[in-house]
């Protein structure tokens, strides 16, 4: 049993680094120098108290139990290696990555899931010229704080119409990721617009993206809803303290 | 069902590999994959008037990008690994997991999974 665990952890291991070996840098978060000073301050300073509640729940969450911890930490570095996942899309020819905070956001909340997202940013902004320093709150208010808040939000409605896990989570994903990328869109034909009239520009922008986020966002729903089901499968208790299920539902009928 | 499922997956997986070898041929003259930060981000902002900088760290040179990747990649990796494994092969006493689930909602009778 134990090798058996050593070695999927080693296959895992194996995989995301073979996945991650660029070509080239090509990087999907909003690069270093697009945005003006003054918007990149802006996002910045809109994107701080957000961090803060992220702080906060998880200061909150570790006294009260500390047995969410690996939880927290298996998030993270999913979070970390899916944004920055150039998965190539066959039918636009370009790649793009999926965000991952739909999931983070339904196992440890939304707050914990912007600060998951803050640190998988900020790493690769600093060592993996992926995304940039300066539009860091930027990236951060699209990815973390409405890609998290979308696909939190998306889960309990749909849960509370009493659809099944798959299709919460499904949802959850596909909505995270598309949220993700019309507040790109709304950063950018903000922060770029110039003299131009803001509305043509947000859709010229969002209309370019959809050939690679309409199937992307398929494709993370999908992988949220997996990782939801498996979860469910291997640690319903887990997902009992964290309420995303009833106890009711977790036992053998 | 089970293994519909199964083979359902592994076809989804093999026609986008599928579509994705595909396409490399037909891009083989441009030579490129571009990202969306390039073919959206970048090109929208240039017709703006706003240009990308390089990064204040700029790994961005010969193989260094490569090495940086790989080694993010396998840092996650690794710790993706060993949380999983923590969560799911190390798992907590029945004991603990038992009372977390009966705190929680006061629990009555067998779960599944549980062993």
């Amino acid at each position: 049993m134990k090798v058996r665990a050593n070695l999927t952890s080693f296959s895992i291991l194996l995989i995301v680094a073979g996945w991650l070996i660029p070509g080239n840098a090509r990087a999907m978060h909003i690069s270093e120098g697009i945005l003006p000073f003054s918007w990149a301050a802006f996002w910045f300073l809109t994107a701080v108290p957000f961090l803060a509640y992220g702080l906060y729940r998880l200061k909150k969450l570790s006294r009260e139990d500390l047995s969410f911890k690996p939880l927290v930490g298996l998030l993270a570095a999913f979070v970390f290696i899916i944004s920055c996942l150039p998965v190539p899309v066959p039918s636009a020819g370009t790649c793009s990555h999926p965000c991952g905070t739909g999931l983070s956001a339904i196992l440890v909340g939304p707050g914990i899931s912007i600060l998951i997202a803050g640190v998988a940013l900020l790493i690769q902004a600093l060592f993996l010229a992926h995304g940039g320093l300066s539009t860091l709150g930027a990236n951060l208010m699209a990815m973390g704080v409405m890609g998290s808040i979308a696909g939190f939000v998306t889960f309990k409605l749909m849960r509370g119409l009493r659809l099944n896990l798959a299709v919460a989570g499904f949802a959850a994903g596909l909505l995270a990721d598309w949220a993700t990328y019309l507040t790109t869109s709304v950063v950018l034909a903000s922060g770029i617009r110039g003299e131009s009239a803001f509305l043509p520009l947000f859709w010229k922008i969002v209309i370019a993206f959809i050939p690679t986020q309409l199937p992307l966002g398929i494709l993370e729903g999908a992988m949220t809803a997996g990782m939801v089901i498996l979860l469910s499968k291997k640690r319903p208790d887990l997902l009992v303290k964290m309420r995303i299920l009833k106890s009711a539902e977790v036992l053998i009928p | 069902m089970k293994a519909f499922r199964y083979w359902l997956m592994v076809c989804l997986v093999c026609s986008w590999f599928l579509g994705v070898a595909s396409s490399a041929q037909a891009e083989e003259k441009t030579g490129k994959w571009p990202g969306v930060d390039e073919s959206v981000v970048e090109k929208i902002a240039k017709a703006q008037g706003r240009e990308a900088r390089e990064p204040i760290i700029n790994t961005d040179q010969g193989d260094l990008l490569l090495f940086v990747f790989l080694l993010a990649g396998a840092i996650g990796g690794f710790a993706a690994g060993y949380y999983w494994r923590r969560l799911i092969t190390e798992k907590a006493p029945l004991a603990n997991r038992t009372a977390n689930l009966d705190e929680t909602e006061g629990l009555k009778g067998p779960r599944r999974d549980l062993h």
